[in-house]
């Protein structure tokens, strides 16, 4: 099970390659849509990815909760413990 | 006394598509037309579905009449007369009726008849659904040359206010001719549904949602007055979408099913020359030539650039232009898959024609 440092580190990896954003820019309190400027398709493309690499489910009702960096890797955490 | 032993229609090996058509028609819908009537950009649109324009037919031209254009054409390329016709299927689900069909109108009107018709109704996957049938109908016997239709007159069931997927719909018609043939020129279906998620893509209101709202209005006295009418007319059935829901599936699921058709036609992507997608939006056709890890010899089809979404129609549309822009495809293998609204999706690999 990964830490919410390590799940950070992955998310911002995926984020990276959908979007071409710097890893470092993918903080916790920063929006997806609203700061990091991702549309809903990249949305659904960085969520597919995070699912494969961390081993959780993210239903798609679940998706639009997830405003946040922050919000994605406390789900993810939840979903793996 | 023994049951006598009756006949069987007896099997065919082989068919392929025999002949091509299509019809575009007039009206050429712009991102700014569009962005009259949604609060977008030209650059948001195009980002977002790689749309520049979307063609639309004027209000006189029906489903039929584009059926027809696309058929006659299909038939002469095919060097098929329209008597030679042992099937006709006509994939839509903008005819705006639900019986009688378009097929019989159209059959009657290419000088078909009494050739069998009807109506497919499969969305997006409805042209891949009908190359499945025809398929089958010429294999098994029960027909020589079949004439599939994919037609769509989206325009009709849109709303313009609709953010979710009325601006990228267009209008169009395609249609093949399949045959017999002495080789194999089209391989195996995959094809299925999931009406789980019927809601992903749907139309906004049935038509006995209009019918009750009329009723009401009348026993009110109410039907004449300017209000009641407009809540009416908001009441006709216009298409939308859950996009995330729609895209999660339509990339990583098809991408399976994709895969699942060049196993059971006994080829890699390797193989193919060609991949000509349902034209719904240029980020799902993007990420399923990344999920299907497609060599870069293979021509992928992006029709969807000026013609929009259209349905039924998309496939042959795009295989049609493709082949047009690069004749020298003719004769290599093709990997075609449809899905869409129900949900329901159907893919083959083809010998391009």
């Amino acid at each position: 099970m990964a830490s919410n440092e390590e799940i950070l580190a992955g998310l911002a990896e995926i984020v990276n390659e959908e979007t071409g954003l710097a890893p470092e820019s993918v903080e916790m309190d920063k929006s997806f849509t609203d700061d990091l400027d991702i549309d809903s398709i990249s949305m659904m493309t960085i969520v597919v990815n995070a699912e494969e690499k961390f081993g959780v489910r993210i239903p798609d009702e679940e998706v639009k909760n997830l405003k946040t960096v922050g919000d994605a890797v406390n789900f993810i955490s939840g979903a793996q413990s | 006394m023994s049951t006598p032993v009756i006949k069987q229609a007896s099997l065919r090996e082989h068919t392929r598509i025999h002949g091509l058509g299509i019809y575009r028609p007039s009206v050429v819908v712009t991102n700014e037309d569009v962005c009259q009537w949604i609060d977008s950009s030209d650059e948001w649109i195009r980002q977002r579905t790689g749309i520049v324009t979307r063609r639309r037919a004027p209000r006189d031209v029906s489903v039929v009449d584009m059926a027809e254009a696309a058929a006659r054409e299909a038939l002469a390329d095919a060097g098929i007369e329209a008597s030679q016709l042992g099937a006709v299927l006509v994939s839509t689900v903008t005819h705006p009726h639900a019986t009688p069909s378009a097929a019989a109108q159209l059959t009657d009107r290419l000088g078909a008849t009494p050739a069998p018709a009807y109506d497919i109704s499969a969305a997006c996957a409805g042209y891949c659904y009908g190359i499945a049938q025809a398929d089958a109908l010429v294999h098994a016997g029960s027909a020589e040359y079949v004439l599939v239709v994919g037609v769509e007159k989206l325009s009709d069931f849109i709303d313009n206010g609709d953010r979710t997927i009325s601006f990228i719909l267009g209008d169009g018609a395609g249609a093949v001719v399949i045959g017999p043939s002495d080789s194999a020129g089209i391989g195996p279906s995959v094809w299925g549904s999931d009406g789980s998620k019927h809601g992903a893509i749907r139309m906004s209101h049935s038509l006995l949602e209009i019918r009750d709202y009329s009723l009401a209005a009348a026993a009110g006295g109410e039907g004449t007055s300017a209000a009641s009418a407009e809540a009416q007319a908001a009441l006709w059935p216009t298409m939308r979408q859950d996009g995330q829901t729609v895209f999660r599936w339509a990339v990583w699921e098809m991408a399976k099913v994709a895969q699942q058709a060049l196993d059971a036609a006994g080829i890699t992507s390797a193989d193919l020359v060609a991949f000509v997608p349902h034209q719904a939006n240029i980020r799902i056709i993007d990420e399923m030539v990344k999920q299907l890890k497609l060599p870069e010899h293979v021509q992928v089809a992006r029709d969807i650039v000026d013609a929009g979404n259209t349905s039924a129609a998309s496939i042959p549309l795009a295989m049609h232009r493709l082949l047009k822009e690069q004749p020298a495809l003719s004769g290599g293998l093709a990997l075609q898959i449809g899905f869409g609204a129900g949900l329901v999706f159907g893919a083959q690999v083809i010998v391009l024609p």
